[in-house]
């Protein structure tokens, strides 16, 4: 049974994502304008829930530092985004963003549990005051212009930045070194034991997931025109793919996009629709699929689906 | 040329001496068991020797090479395994892929994943356990566990192996199977040592026993010397 | 010197609220193991009830102590005994109840903070009582400030008293200690759990009565606070009640020195001590 699953999905997973990649690029063909800057608004939080997933799922270690990262990203465009073209500009953002995440991993990456976390979440704060701080009182202003980028080119450009997130998520996984990774999460003095080095390991992995999330900054914060610490360093660019890649299942690839899709849509929607309830809405929404979704939207789907194909054993 | 050398190896926790100025030694292609009551600094000395602590003081040399205070990777890619008191085993991965990691990752010299692929195989065979190889380490039975760590460990490809209480909470035909399964380690030319609390296995499978009191080294010897030696009974039965 | 006295004072003044706040936050991680994202929220709302019972019900502050704390205090037990109690009686292991419990708190944050912007809107709250100046040592503070230091060490000194002499202190204790042994002997564990969230949230509800005495209130106050009480809690040590009193004080001194240096980079300060002690020494001042 296991083996006919597998060979399905050899064929299926790959003809679907190509359907759906076909279809996303041609999306600002067929449907310009407000649907583009939607969709592209989602891809962003796919980029970061699929980075955030590529560390943080296998090692169970709780980032909440992808604000962080994305923060320096945009900031990486607003300062240089005059100076130099857009694809450099991006490359620095992904750079700087993965330069500080090894910088923090080195340092900190031996705190377990819940002080990696709080830890990590201090980051985005210390950096997000001393930026305000340094704009106070050196420069004497506070944020910055962004140099205006049309909006279809920040759509591919965010595509082409998630179709390279997925191909390092993919692959990290399917290597030995996701094999070691997931081994961390289980159990880590076991790991160091069987002779992984799971100081470089945990390192590099958290250097390279956060490359993308730097990148997707730098292209993000053309859209916004204007940032200051307070929006490039908004904690809640942290807390969503935590929440996003929770509620769509980390144990799979595709729950943490699944995830994050739905969110996502589901938070432009309640923004536009519910503009006063929609964080208690959102709040309510985070604690049921915590409670009730303990594998999140993938487990409840695997459920459901061994349910149907249960009855059907049933009958052999 | 004994494999594995200490000399002085000392590891204090607070003020209080875990290991003290204890010197061993074991040699090529030995079991040697190490015994002593609890709380006598046995599991702390195999996590000086496996690098997971680093001594205070002492040296401590594999095949000659100098490893005092290595990073436990590198030891275990020295050639150095071992497995745990309390059972560690990566819970939620199937048993293949728990021996998997220790092929992929544990040899110096890299292994591609097809050769990791069959060794992997190999072993869980050898160890009994290939009818599992498939089922989540955390839902096999105890006894299953601990042979897959021993597993585990042997997929390194060690010299030497450090065994932790393996037959703590096994019944008796386990201890049996576990008495059997370090005799056929030691055939493969992989010398042992161990921490035993199973006093007639250790006395049947060791060629040496060191005994541990207090962090320091109380005795040393045959299995035949230690059973009469007076010092050891009163340790073990004067308290 | 006189400049000097005053920075300690000042740090003292501001000490005695970053205290209670982490002492509530301790309280809940320590026992009952929820590093709680929402605890400013609590705070806020007892601020902001204050402003409302002063400003509409001519209600006196200090008076609505007996209004904020009890209210807090049944809304934290209420949410222990629904939300976190399910988590943890369905999570695996502690380390799942952590994260997990700390994703959940993360969703009340949402919740609360929505609740209250819906009741009370985004304006900027404050009000005048007790503002008047006291001369102390050479400098001058106002009264309500001093006010604020008494009550937070009365209530801190009162809970530890409560936690080191009563039968439900040793309760609580043990329950700290070993959750599960505790239960085995006969303590309520979910009772306790629950209780120490409640007490631990009745703190954060009367810190907010005593910030708004001194500070404007609003709806998104919340989070800095929170933030706050974890380098605190963090400073004396997780869990130990005792070690966030003292790191209470000792960080309203460092805020308060550093305020008088550059006032912009008070949070700064705050952020990188938190992390150089996560770095140096992740257990605290207190921790073992």
């Amino acid at each position: 049974m296991n083996t006919t699953r597998v060979d399905l999905r050899k064929v299926w997973v790959p003809g679907l994502l190509l359907i759906i990649l076909v279809l996303l690029a041609a999306l600002p063909v067929r449907r310009p304008g407000y649907t583009v800057i939607l969709v592209g608004s989602i891809l962003v939080y796919i980029v970061l829930t699929v980075s955030w997933v590529i560390f943080s799922g296998p090692t169970g270690y709780i980032s909440l530092a992808p604000a962080a990262f994305f923060g320096v990203g945009m900031y990486a465009s607003a300062v240089l985004g005059m100076a130099l073209p857009l694809p450099v500009v991006i490359c620095i953002g992904g750079l700087a963003s993965s330069c500080l995440a090894l910088a923090v991993g080195a340092l900190t990456l031996r705190l377990r549990g819940i002080y990696f976390a709080i830890f990590t979440f201090g980051l985005v704060e210390l950096i997000k005051h001393l930026l305000l701080w340094y704009e106070i009182n050196m420069t004497g202003t506070r944020g910055r212009f962004v140099v205006l980028v049309d909006n279809n080119t920040i759509y591919y450009v965010m595509l082409a930045i998630l179709v390279m997130t997925l191909l390092a998520a993919y692959l990290i996984r399917r290597s030995r070194y996701g094999l070691a990774l997931q081994s961390i999460g289980q159990d880590e003095e076991a790991a160091v034991h069987a002779g992984i080095n799971v100081t470089a390991l945990k390192i590099v992995t958290f250097g390279i997931s956060a490359v993308f999330v730097g990148a997707a900054g730098a292209i993000w914060a053309t859209q916004l025109t204007y940032i200051d610490p307070y929006i490039a360093f908004n904690p809640l660019n942290s807390f969503m793919p935590v929440l996003m890649a929770i509620f769509g299942g980390v144990g799979q690839l595709y729950g943490p996009i699944l995830g994050a899709a739905v969110l996502a849509y589901s938070r432009e929607v309640l923004i536009t629709e519910f503009p006063y309830y929609y964080m208690l809405l959102f709040g309510i929404m985070l604690v049921v699929a915590i409670l009730y979704l303990p594998h999140g939207l993938v487990g409840l789907m695997q459920k459901l689906w061994l349910r149907v194909s249960g009855g059907q054993h049933a009958n052999t | 040329m004994p494999i594995l050398e200490g000399e002085g190896v000392t590891k204090h926790f607070g003020g209080l001496a875990a290991v003290s100025r204890v010197d061993f030694g074991v040699g090529q292609g030995e079991v040697v068991g190490l015994i002593g009551p609890n709380g006598a600094g046995k599991t702390t000395l195999f996590n000086l020797i496996s690098g997971a602590l680093v001594p205070k003081a002492g040296s401590i040399r594999f095949n000659g090479e100098n490893i005092t205070g290595l990073k436990p990777h590198k030891i275990c890619r020295m050639g150095v395994a071992r497995t745990f008191q309390s059972v560690k085993v990566f819970a939620n991965m199937p048993a293949f892929e728990n021996v998997l990691l220790g092929s992929l990752f544990g040899c110096s010299t890299g292994t591609s994943s097809a050769a990791a692929t069959r060794e992997a195989t190999d072993l869980l065979e050898f160890m009994g356990l290939s009818a599992v190889s498939a089922i989540p380490a955390k839902d096999l039975t105890l006894g299953n566990q601990k042979r897959l760590e021993v597993a585990r460990a042997l997929a390194t490809k060690p010299e030497l192996l450090l065994l932790d209480e393996l037959m703590a909470g096994l019944n008796h035909t386990e201890v049996a199977e576990a008495m059997e399964l370090v005799t056929r380690i030691r055939e493969q030319g992989i010398t042992v040592f161990m921490i035993e609390h199973v006093m007639k296995a250790i006395m049947s499978v060791c060629d040496r026993i060191m005994v541990l009191h207090h962090g320091e080294k109380l005795a040393e010897g045959t299995p035949e010397e230690i059973a009469a030696s007076k010092t050891v009974i009163e340790v073990y039965l004067g308290e | 010197m006189v400049t000097f006295l005053n920075v300690v004072i000042a740090g003292l003044l501001l000490g005695g609220l970053y205290a209670l706040i982490a002492m509530g936050l301790s309280l809940q991680y320590g026992v009952a193991r929820v590093l709680n994202i929402s605890h400013g929220e609590f705070i806020m709302l007892g601020g902001l009830t204050t402003w409302t019972l002063y400003t509409a019900f001519d209600i006196n502050p200090l008076v609505s102590l007996v209004i904020v704390g009890p209210t807090t205090f049944i809304l934290g037990f209420i949410i222990h005994r629904t939300l976190f109690k399910r988590l943890l009686s369905s999570s695996t292991s502690p380390g799942i109840f952590e994260s997990s419990s700390m994703l959940a708190s993360f969703g009340l944050l949402f919740m609360i903070q929505n609740i209250a912007s819906i009741a009370w809107g985004p304006e900027i709250r404050g009000y005048s009582y007790l503002a008047v100046p006291v001369h102390l040592a050479g400098a001058v503070f106002s009264a309500n400030r001093l006010v604020t230091l008494g009550f937070a060490t009365v209530i801190g000194l009162a809970f530890y008293l409560f936690v080191a002499r009563t039968r439900l202190g040793k309760a609580i204790r043990a329950a700290a200690q070993d959750p599960a042994t505790a239960g085995l002997m006969g303590v309520n564990i979910n009772n306790v759990l629950a209780l120490c969230f409640g007490f631990g949230a009745a703190m954060a509800g009367i810190a907010g009565m005593l910030i708004s005495m001194c500070y404007p209130v609003h709806v998104v106050m919340g989070l800095e606070y929170t933030i706050i009480a974890i380098i605190v809690v963090v400073l004396g040590g997780l869990g130990s009640i005792p070690g966030s009193f003292i790191g209470g004080f000792v960080l309203g001194i460092i805020g308060s020195v550093v305020t008088y240096i550059d006032p912009g980079l008070s949070l700064v300060a705050y952020y990188l001590i938190f992390i150089l002690l996560l770095l140096v020494r992740p257990t605290g001042i207190m921790g073992k």
